[in-house]
Formats: structure tokens, sequence, C-alpha cells
């Protein structure tokens, strides 16, 4: 008997859906995301069982980093029209003589991640195209009470939005002393009510624990 | 590949007619870049917000003569510092002068770790009326006894703590050999213990100075300064 032979072709696998499949994926993640800004320093947060979201806007963080460096980061508050960032720029700009064009300014409003540039590198590093000399000029702010610009960071940034929140974001390692110092150059500013920025982690404790 | 495409071997000869049937479009492309796209996301999104932990500090006396720090009954008093290599030393009270001089370190400041066996314990034993409540409380709510909602739930369980009288005042000091970690973990405890009152202070020269003799560390040049 003579066998039948099938004509070999190739399998042909419909795409279709799997496409639709990763354009749903991909859609939802383009809403959902919120892009990782890069830091100037690496930092992991401590853990906390505190469940408060850290608040979107009217916020001015101190990233405090291994090495005992202070960078700064503050945002626009609610309304991205009245543009603090600019007006805290030009506050400080003002307390130490400097000027700063539009561009600068502009420059300072879109940076996107913390900065820790002293007042005397700001404009350099506003005016410096490249990352890395950027990147370099970030050695954090002076907290020394001989050149205490953090202080005037603070004073600053409360001029142009009295509602602003302080948020502390440290790392597990760093130091307490630099911590504190932080800490006490906000208190002489009256600023007493501090947000530490954590990750969530689970603690509980039962009624038997406390009955013994 | 999901479809190799085949030359068709046209009939020699034959008059060529152009075969009818739908175009098909390949998809492969588009799914790798579509992978390309999703993976990119995915390594750049934060899905986890960070959350904050709120703190008050006890505003600053700038003028001792015309304010007076807040007197506190020593009973009461839990004093916590922050030691190094992650280490807590603790005492009750007050110490007096002749303590100071007359004991051995080891006799004046407890030593305790961050474990759930440690500070915890030690707070609740401590907090026991205070926390009770509020672990029942807070039980009661979840089981769905008490029907409340999660906002007056937070400022009742907040009402009971102003209430309190029984527990603790936990004074947090630190050492300067300890780190940021420790400070937000005591400061957590104090959140999972339902302590009512807790503040951070500034370490003494004579704890500074027990701390060191406890942990063998000789002092140095800006401890014995102060």
């Amino acid at each position: 008997m003579p066998k039948i032979k099938l004509p070999t072709k190739s399998p042909r696998i419909d795409m279709t859906p799997m496409v639709d499949t990763f354009a749903v994926i991909l859609i939802f993640l383009m809403l959902t995301t919120q892009m990782r800004q890069p830091e100037p320093a690496t930092v992991d947060t401590p853990f906390s069982i505190s469940e408060k979201p850290t608040p979107d806007f009217n916020t001015m963080t101190f990233l405090i980093s291994q090495d005992d460096k202070v960078f700064l980061n503050f945002d626009n508050g609610p309304d991205t029209l009245l543009a603090f960032r600019p007006k805290a720029l030009e506050e400080m700009g003002r307390r130490y003589n400097i000027e700063f064009t539009d561009k600068e300014k502009r420059e300072f409003e879109k940076y996107p991640s913390s900065i820790g540039v002293s007042m005397q590198n700001m404009k350099e590093f506003l005016d410096s195209r490249d990352n890395n000399d950027r990147k370099a000029l970030q050695e954090g702010i002076p907290i020394d009470s001989t050149d205490n610009q953090l202080a005037n960071w603070i004073v600053a940034i409360r001029t142009v939005n009295p509602n602003v929140q302080a948020c502390i974001k440290g790392d597990a390692e760093t130091g307490f002393p630099v911590v504190k110092k932080v800490l006490d150059i906000l208190q002489e500013r009256n600023v007493n009510r501090f947000n530490l920025i954590t990750s969530l982690e689970a603690a509980k404790i039962n009624l038997e624990e406390i009955q013994q | 590949m999901a479809e190799i495409i085949q030359e068709e071997k046209g009939k020699s000869g034959g008059k060529k007619r152009p075969k009818k049937h739908l175009p098909h479009i390949d998809m492969t492309p588009m799914v790798d870049l579509m992978m390309l796209l999703i993976t990119f996301f995915m390594l750049t999104t934060a899905f986890n917000k960070a959350k904050i932990m709120e703190i008050v500090l006890p505003e600053k006396i700038k003028d001792p003569t015309k304010q007076e720090a807040p007197r506190i009954s020593a009973s009461r008093t839990l004093n916590v510092i922050l030691g190094p290599e992650d280490k807590i030393y603790w005492y009750t009270g007050n110490i007096k002068l002749e303590e100071y001089n007359n004991k051995p370190p080891a006799e004046l400041l407890r030593v305790t770790d961050f474990s759930p066996t440690g500070i915890r314990q030690l707070l609740l034993d401590r907090n026991k009326t205070l926390a009770r409540r509020i672990t029942e409380f807070k039980q009661e709510v979840l089981s769905g006894k008490i029907p409340i909602s999660q906002d007056s739930a937070t400022s009742y369980v907040s009402k009971m703590k102003t209430d309190d009288d029984t527990g603790p005042i936990v004074l947090i000091k630190a050492y300067k050999e300890a780190n940021y970690g420790n400070f937000v973990d005591i400061l957590d405890e104090m959140n999972i213990c339902g302590i009512a009152r807790y503040t951070f202070v500034d370490i003494a020269w004579y704890e500074e100075q027990m701390v060191e003799k406890a942990a063998g560390i000789t002092p140095t040049a800006s401890a014995s300064a102060n």
C-alpha cells in the first residue's frame, strides 16, 4: 500500500492574541508607572510598620547618604504653575549674591532628582551639559556652622512655600551624628514635625504575649 | 520563528495566476518590540511607594532662663540609649552622682537588642495595660465587633494614648556610634508597643561615658570635651 505523503508545512502560530495581551500589559504599566529617579546616592531606607504613604507635594526631602552627604529635593507643590523651585533658587541666589538666568532656573526646575551642590558651584552645575560633570559637583550641601547652606535652603523654601513638610530619607547604615545635625538645623528653624521615609514591614504583637 | 515563508515553486510553463488569500501580517517583530517595552517598564516602575513615619520633636528651649524643661516623674521614666553595634542600653529613673561614681556600669545600665524578645518585650512589660487595650480594640475592629471607620479607630487609639497615665515615659537617646536605622527601629518599636509618651532627647555626658564603659570603648576626645 502506498504511503500517503502529507505535505510538510511549517506550523503557523497566530500572534495576534499575544500582541493583544502584551498591549494591555504595556498600557497598564505605562499608566501606572512612576519613573524611578536616579538619586545621586543609593539609599536603602530602614523598615517600619507605618502605612502612611509619602505625600506627593509640598515636601522637602533631605537625602542623607551613607558617607554623610546631605542632598535636598523639593517639589513644586500641587499647582506646578506656582513653580516653587525656581523661586527658591532665586531666593537663595539673593542671599549669596548670585544672579541666575532664566535658563538656569528652568534647568533647576526640571532637574529630576536630589541636588547636593553648594551655592558656589550651583551656576556651573546648572550650565553643565554633561552628566558626569554634574555628578562630580554633587558633593553634598554644606552643613557646617561656618557655611550652613542647608539652613538657608530651608528658610528659602519655607519663604516661597510655607506649607512645606520636612521628609528625611536616610540609609539604615548612615551614622547618627549627621542625622542629628540635620534634625538640629531643622529645629533651629522651628521645624519640629518630621516625616521619616521608610519601607513597609509587617510586625504584629499578639495578646498572649502581653498577658504573660 | 513562527512562520517560515517558503518560496512557492511556480509551475513551469503554466500561466502564473496570483493566489487569492487574505494578506497575512507577521506579528513576530511587534511581539518582540512589546516584550522589550514591557521589560523596560517593569524594571523602571517603582511599585511600592515609600511610606513615612511621623515624628514630632519637642520645641528647642532657646532661652533656659525664661523657660524650664518640663518635669516628669522619675518612676515612670525609661531611658533608652541607642548604642554601637545595634545594642540598646537602658535604665529607669535617673542616676545620681554617687551611684554613678560608685557602681560599675553593668549595674547601672542594662543591655538589650532589637529582637522581639529584647526591647519589645521590655516595653510591653511596662506598657501592659495600654498595649492590651489597644490590641484588643484593634482586634475587635478587625473582627467587626465594633463598626467603626479607619479614621475614627485611629483617633480613638490616640485618645487612649493621651488618657493613659500608667505607661512608661520613654526618653530615647543616641550614642554617636548608633546609626539612623537604629533610630527608626526604636521609634517603630514605640509604635508597635503603643507607647503613649516618648521623645528623643540629647544624650548627657555621663550617659555617654556609661555606654563607653559598658561597651568597652575607650573614650574619645570629643566625649571628654562635653
